[in-house]
Parts: structure tokens; C-alpha cells; sequence
């Protein structure tokens, strides 16, 4: 099994915030993110993909294909938004990077046709990530370390 | 989310520390042999890179794992604190007596983080440079999860 690691990278605004709870306590558990006017990142998405190569092209995957899905589930969806009220899978979640992590990943699972969706690596910042994989499968430094 | 995709929060921090590498058992040629530049008797340092990987629910309520001000305090206390400007050898009460190579950093830090009480601890991983890096799952593996 060979894993294939494509990068982008997307810029979006974001805030925490739970109805449920009082002001004070908004404040207290989402700190400085409970900003009531947001605030944003640039987010880095590293997408690996596991399979063998195709002894015909010698590719895993056809990394235009990967890129195209990238550009319209992720870039289309996400980049230069403000992902509370513009990214409707997101709607009644706090945009926190887990969950972003997570639409992402079911977002693209069911559009990679070749090999299998191994990992979802989502980077906030250069110091704050979040990985998706499906049970079972090996956790690993994945490629871009 | 009770569902077979697993999530897990990976955090950066990073500390400054001085180490030397020499075993008392071994003499003064063959340390030299087996640590080489790492032996020299005044110690040299490295700025680590340690970054660590949390498992558990997301907290429908908080978007979470674990509340990142809950985890950087624990870390800051556990790691940060005792061993950023310190001497591994001689601050670090761990390494007295043992060689304060970064595979037993990494074994370390995990032991010394593993009971966190919000979230499981999955791995730790630690550069010693941009080009050396060592990471430690608990005994249970060898890098790989079961």
C-alpha cells in the first residue's frame, strides 16, 4: 500500500459560540475565539490517500482528479468564508478544527473513487491540527513530515 | 459521532534544553565512539518541537476533544515547565542515570503526560532538529496503533 498526501490551503473566518450557554460562560470555555465578530486563520488541509499503484499509470490516484474534488468540496465551500453561517454542513456546530476536520473528511470519502480516504489532516495553525481517519486503520506521520 | 471515524487533536509546543550523552558504564574512548560530538563533557542543546496526539468524543456542546487551555496548562506543567531551559542530565530527576537520548525523552514526556484526565494521550513525537525526530506510542506499539 502506497499513502499519497495532497496539500491546500484556504483562509476563513470563524467564531465560538454556544447559544446554549449564559455570556460569561461562552467567554469562559471558548476564550478569546468567543469573539462576537469572529475572527480567521489559514487553514492548511493535507488529504492522504492509501491504494496501490495502477500498474497501467503507475499512480495510486490521479492527482488531477484529487485535485478537481479538492477545489470543489473544500476551496469552493470553505475558502474566504465565514464557515458559521456560509458553510451549511457546519450550521449548529462550533466550527472548532475537529469538526471542521470532520465535514472535510465526509465531504470527500465518498467522492475518492480510486484507493481509500486514509487520513484528514487539518492544520489551524502551524501548532494546532486535527486528524480524521477511519477506524482501524494505522495512524501514521502520513507524508509532509 | 458515535460512528468508526476517529478524530484526534495533535498540538505544537516547544522547549529549549541542554543534554549530554554519556554512559557511565562505557569508558571515556567508547563513549566516545557511541555518542561521538554528543559526548563532549560541557553538554550542547537543541530546540525541541514536541507535539503530542489526543483521542476522544467531540463534545457536541464545545466542538472539542479536549479545551485546548485545559491541555496547553497540563502540558506546560508536566513538560514545559521542568525541561525548557534546563540540563536534561542534571535538572530532570529521569535522567539521572539514564542517557537523555530523545527516544527516552519521548518515553518520558509520554509517561509523563499520559494522565491527562480529558483525553486519551495516542502518541508523542519529538524533533530534536528539523531533520531528527523520534515518536513514542506507549509499549503497546511499535508507531503503529493495534
Amino acid at each position: 500500500m502506497v499513502l499519497l498526501t495532497r496539500k491546500i490551503e484556504f483562509s476563513a473566518s470563524h467564531v465560538y459560540h454556544n447559544p446554549a450557554f449564559s455570556a460569561e460562560e461562552n467567554r469562559r470555555v471558548f476564550g478569546k475565539c468567543n469573539n462576537p465578530h469572529g475572527h480567521g486563520h489559514n487553514y492548511t488541509l493535507e488529504v492522504t490517500v492509501a491504494g496501490e499503484p495502477d500498474p497501467a499509470t503507475g499512480m495510486v490516484l490521479d492527482l488531477k482528479e484529487l485535485k478537481a474534488i479538492l477545489e470543489r468540496e473544500v476551496m469552493q465551500r470553505m475558502d474566504h468564508r465565514f464557515l458559521n453561517k456560509e458553510v451549511p454542513e457546519l450550521a449548529g456546530k462550533i466550527p472548532t478544527c475537529e469538526n471542521i476536520a470532520r465535514v472535510i473528511w465526509d465531504l470527500l470519502e465518498p467522492k475518492i473513487a480510486q484507493g481509500k480516504l486514509h487520513r484528514v489532516r487539518l492544520y489551524e495553525t502551524p501548532d494546532l491540527f486535527a486528524d480524521c481517519y477511519r477506524d482501524g486503520a494505522a495512524a501514521s506521520n502520513g507524508a509532509g513530515h | 459521532m458515535t460512528d468508526s471515524v476517529r478524530i484526534e487533536l495533535g498540538r505544537r509546543y516547544r522547549f529549549a534544553a541542554s543534554h549530554r550523552l554519556h554512559n557511565e558504564q562505557f569508558g571515556d574512548a567508547e563513549n566516545d565512539r557511541v555518542y561521538g560530538k554528543c559526548n563532549n563533557p560541557y553538554g550542547h542543546g537543541h530546540n525541541y518541537v514536541l507535539e503530542i496526539c489526543v483521542s476522544g468524543n467531540v463534545n457536541p456542546a464545545t466542538g472539542m476533544i479536549a479545551n485546548l487551555a485545559d491541555l496547553d496548562g497540563f502540558v506546560e506543567r508536566e513538560v514545559l515547565e521542568p525541561f525548557d531551559h534546563k540540563s536534561l542530565n542534571e535538572d530532570v530527576a529521569a535522567f539521572h542515570g539514564v542517557v537523555p537520548t530523545t527516544e527516552n525523552l519521548c518515553i518520558e514526556i509520554y509517561e509523563r503526560l499520559k494522565p491527562f484526565p480529558k483525553a486519551k494521550l495516542e502518541r508523542v513525537r519529538v524533533e530534536e532538529t528539523a531533520n531528527n525526530s523520534f515518536e513514542y506510542a506507549g509499549e503497546k506499539t511499535e508507531g503503529q496503533r493495534p
